[in-house]
C-alpha cells in the first residue's frame, strides 16, 4: 500500500455563475520517501491539488468526489479532529510566502513551541530543545539567537529555512512543498533546494513539490504529475518525460524554455494562453493550441474537440491525449499484423 | 575615481567604434534617504541633539556603455540595483552623482521640457502588466496618449493608423481598441505595453523584468515578440532581469550586478562559456537546469548585505570563497581582460582565479 493514493479526485468550485471544475480525474500515488513533483502553469490547479490533499479548500470550493488515503485512512471524509492529528504532524506544508507562514507577533521560538505542544505532551524547555535543533538541521547560523528573533528581522532565505525547520518539526512523513523558492533568488533557491533534498533524503521523507519551474522539478523529483486546466495531462517517471515528453502541451513547454533554443533563433512559443477554468473548450482543453490536431494524413481528428482524452499507458508514463492513442493502437496494430 | 580613468583608457581599445555607443552611464551612484525631513532626522546622544542620516547605497559607481543595435542584459539578484539604473536612465529618478550621456547629450541633468525629444527616442517597460496600464482608460487610449503628445501636429486620422499599424505588429486585434486593460490576459496586456512604447517609433528600450509576472509558454512569445521588434526596428535593449536562461538568450552583453555595482561585463558567448568573476560563477551554477546529473552548484555562504551598511572593500567579499585581507579593504576596479571581459576582483587580477 502507498504512503498516499489520490484517487478519482474532483474538486469545485460553487460561484455564482454556477460550479467551476477545479480539478477533475487527478489519480497518483507517494511512496514513503519518493519525491513528486507537480508541474504547471498559474491557473492549472497545481496548487488547488495541494490544499485538497490536507482538505485544506477554503469555501466556495469543496471536494465533489475521489478520495485521498493517507496509511489507509480517507482524509477528506476523516472529522477535522482527526485531520488535525495529521496537518503539520504527519503531513506539513511549506508555502510560497515565508513572511505570510510565519506570524508576525510572535518570536520565532514561540512559534515553533506552539507548533510542539498542539502536537506532543511536552515541556516548553523540551520543545524549545527541539527547535533548536531543527534550526541547526536547516544550518540556520547562529540558532540560539534566532528563537528568540521575530519574523521581520531575518531575511527572505532565512524565514524560508525557518519555515523549512518547522514543516519538520514534528518528524512528518510527507512535506508537501508549494512554489518554496519562487520568491528567492536564484543563489537563495539553490541552497533551499539543495537544503530541502538532503533533508528529505536524510530522514526518508516524501516530498511533494508544487512549482512551474522545470529545471527545479528536474533537479529535485523522482515522478512528476504534468497539469493543464484543472487535469492531469502527462505523469511518470522525471527523466522519462523531461528527456522524451508525449503530451504536445508538455512538448511546448519544454522547448519554450530559452535554453532549449540556439541564442539569438526563436523561441518555440505555444500559441494562445491557457482557457478559463470557467469556460473550458470542448473535448482535450488543449486542443485550440494543439498542432497535433490534424492526423497523420492531414485529416482533423474529431476526438480532439469532441471528447476528452482517456489516460493511456506509454512506457512507464500516463498521457492523456487522442494522438498518443492513436499512434500507439497504429504501432500495436502494426506488431500484430506482423 | 580610479574606476572612471580606467573605462575611458578601455572604451576605445575593447571597441574600436566608441562613438557607435548610444548610451554611456559614467560614476553613476544613487542613494536613497531612509531617515525621512529634518525632523525625524535629530537624536539625543549622549545629552545632546545630533543629525542622523541613514542612507540606501543602491548604485555605487555603475559605467556601463550601450551600443547602438545590441541587447546590453544587467542581471543580479533582488536589491543589487539593477531597476535603480533602468530608472535612472530613464530620467525616471535623478542620480546623486555621475553622467549619462546619450547620443553625446548629457541628459541626466535636463529638464523634463528639455528631455522631451528624448523621451520620445526612450521608451520602458515595466515588469507588472497589471500594474503599468491605467485601468481607466481604453487600449485605444492607452496607444493614443504618447501619439499626442510626442506628435501634437499629427491629424486624428494619422494617429489612428498609427495605433492601428503598432497594434497589429504586437500581434493584438485592433477590435480591442475598446477594451479596458483588465479584460486581457497577462501576455495580453503585455504585448498591449509593448504597443505603446513602440508607438512612437523608440530606438532605445528599457524593459524591466518585462517577462517575470508571465507564465512559462507566454514568456516565449513576449520575448519573440521583442526579439522581433529589435529586428525590424534595429531596437537598443538595456534588458533587466534576474533569469540568465533569458540572458543566454536574447542578450548581446551582459552585466552581472552586486549589491550597486557592476562586477563583470562580458559578451554573452564569453560570459557564459567561461564566467570570471566569483559571483558570476556562482550564479550561473545555480540555474536548475534540465540535464540529467545534478550539477556541482557553488554554494554562496551567507546572505546579501543590506546596502545601506555597504562592506568594506569589495562588497563581495563576505560571501567570496577567495577573499583575502586585501579584498576586505580595497575597492575592486573593472579590469578588461585579454578577451575584452572587464571584471572587478582582485583574485582574477592577481591571477590567483
Amino acid at each position: 500500500m502507498a504512503l498516499l493514493e489520490v484517487s478519482q479526485l474532483d474538486v469545485r468550485f460553487a460561484l455564482r455563475q454556477g460550479e467551476v471544475r477545479a480539478l477533475r480525474d487527478v489519480n497518483f500515488t507517494l511512496e514513503r520517501g519518493e519525491r513528486l513533483g507537480i508541474v504547471g502553469e498559474s491557473g492549472a490547479g497545481k496548487s488547488v491539488a495541494a490544499f485538497s490533499l490536507l482538505n485544506l479548500i477554503a469555501k466556495p470550493g469543496f471536494i465533489a468526489g475521489g478520495s485521498i488515503k493517507f496509511e489507509g485512512k480517507t482524509l477528506n471524509t476523516m472529522s477535522e479532529r482527526g485531520l488535525r492529528k495529521v496537518r503539520g504532524n504527519r503531513i506539513s506544508m511549506i508555502f510560497q510566502d515565508p513572511m505570510m507562514t510565519l506570524n508576525p507577533v510572535l518570536s520565532i521560538g514561540e512559534q515553533m513551541v506552539e507548533c510542539l505542544k498542539a502536537h506532543r505532551r511536552i515541556s516548553t524547555k523540551e520543545a524549545r530543545g527541539i527547535a533548536l535543533d531543527k534550526l541547526r538541521q536547516v544550518q540556520i547560523p547562529s540558532p540560539e539567537k534566532r528563537l528568540d528573533q521575530y519574523p521581520h528581522e531575518l531575511s527572505g532565505g532565512m524565514r524560508q529555512r525557518i519555515i523549512i525547520a518547522i514543516a519538520l518539526l514534528l518528524d512528518p512523513d510527507i512535506i508537501i512543498a508549494d512554489e518554496p523558492t519562487t520568491a528567492l533568488d536564484v543563489t537563495i533557491q539553490a541552497e533551499i533546494m539543495a537544503l530541502l533534498l538532503e533533508l528529505c533524503e536524510q530522514h526518508n521523507v516524501g516530498l511533494i513539490l508544487i512549482t512551474h519551474d522545470l529545471g527545479v522539478v528536474s533537479q529535485v523529483t523522482q515522478r512528476m504529475l504534468v497539469m493543464y486546466a484543472g487535469r492531469v495531462i502527462e505523469q511518470g517517471p522525471t527523466r522519462e518525460i523531461i528527456n522524451d515528453p508525449q503530451h504536445p502541451y508538455t512538448q511546448g513547454l519544454i522547448n519554450a524554455l530559452p535554453q532549449m533554443a540556439t541564442p539569438g533563433e526563436k523561441l518555440n512559443q505555444i500559441r494562445g494562453s491557457m482557457p478559463s477554468l470557467s469556460n473550458l473548450p470542448s473535448g482535450c482543453a488543449f486542443h485550440p493550441r494543439c498542432d497535433f490536431i490534424n492526423r497523420a494524413d492531414g485529416q482533423p481528428r474529431p476526438a480532439c474537440t469532441q471528447q476528452v482524452p482517456d489516460f493511456v499507458d506509454s512506457g512507464n508514463c500516463r498521457v492523456a491525449c487522442h494522438m498518443v492513442a492513436e499512434m500507439l493502437e497504429d504501432r500495436r496494430l502494426k506488431e500484430e499484423s506482423l | 575615481m580610479n574606476a572612471q580613468a580606467e573605462t575611458i583608457a578601455v572604451t576605445p581599445t575593447q571597441n574600436e567604434e566608441s562613438n557607435e555607443s548610444l548610451l554611456q552611464i559614467r560614476g553613476l551612484k544613487k542613494r536613497f534617504s531612509l531617515s525621512g525631513d529634518f525632523l525625524e532626522q535629530l537624536r539625543f546622544k549622549g545629552g545632546k541633539l545630533v543629525r542622523h542620516q541613514e542612507y540606501v547605497h543602491a548604485i555605487n559607481g555603475v559605467n556601463l556603455d550601450i551600443k547602438r543595435g545590441e541587447a546590453l542584459c544587467v542581471v543580479g539578484e533582488s536589491g543589487c540595483g539593477k531597476s535603480t539604473v533602468a530608472r535612472t536612465v530613464m530620467g525616471l529618478i535623478s542620480p546623486s552623482e555621475g553622467e549619462i550621456r546619450y547620443d553625446g547629450q548629457r541628459i541626466d541633468n535636463l529638464s523634463s521640457k528639455q528631455l522631451l525629444p528624448y523621451r520620445k527616442r526612450m521608451q520602458m517597460i515595466f515588469q507588472n502588466p497589471y500594474a503599468s496600464l491605467n485601468p481607466r482608460m481604453t487600449i485605444q487610449q492607452t496607444l493614443e496618449e504618447p501619439l499626442r503628445l510626442h506628435h501634437p501636429d499629427w491629424s486624428r486620422q494619422q494617429i489612428l493608423d498609427k495605433v492601428e499599424e503598432v497594434m497589429r505588429s504586437v500581434g493584438i486585434d485592433p477590435d480591442w481598441g475598446k477594451r479596458f486593460g483588465h479584460e486581457f490576459s497577462g501576455g495580453q496586456r503585455q504585448r498591449i505595453a509593448i504597443a505603446r512604447a513602440l508607438a512612437v517609433d523608440p530606438e532605445f528600450i528599457v524593459a524591466d523584468e518585462p517577462i517575470s509576472a508571465l507564465d512559462v509558454s507566454i514568456q516565449a512569445q513576449v520575448l519573440n515578440l521583442l526579439m522581433d521588434a529589435q529586428r525590424d526596428r534595429n531596437l537598443t535593449y538595456l534588458f533587466i532581469t534576474h533569469d540568465l536562461a533569458v540572458v543566454e538568450h536574447f542578450g548581446t552583453r551582459v552585466a552581472v550586478m552586486y549589491l550597486g555595482t557592476v562586477c563583470e561585463v562580458a559578451t554573452t558567448a564569453t560570459l557564459f562559456a567561461k564566467p570570471r568573476h566569483p559571483y558570476t560563477q556562482a550564479l550561473l551554477s545555480a540555474i536548475p537546469r534540465l540535464e540529467d546529473d545534478r550539477p556541482q552548484h557553488i554554494r554562496l555562504t551567507g546572505e546579501v548585505p543590506t546596502p545601506v551598511n555597504l562592506p568594506s572593500g569589495c562588497v563581495f567579499h563576505g560571501r567570496c570563497p577567495y577573499a583575502n585581507a586585501r579584498c576586505k579593504q580595497e575597492i575592486p576596479a573593472l579590469k578588461t581582460q585579454d578577451d575584452g571581459t572587464r571584471v572587478a576582483c582582485h583574485a582574477v587580477e592577481e591571477g590567483r582565479l
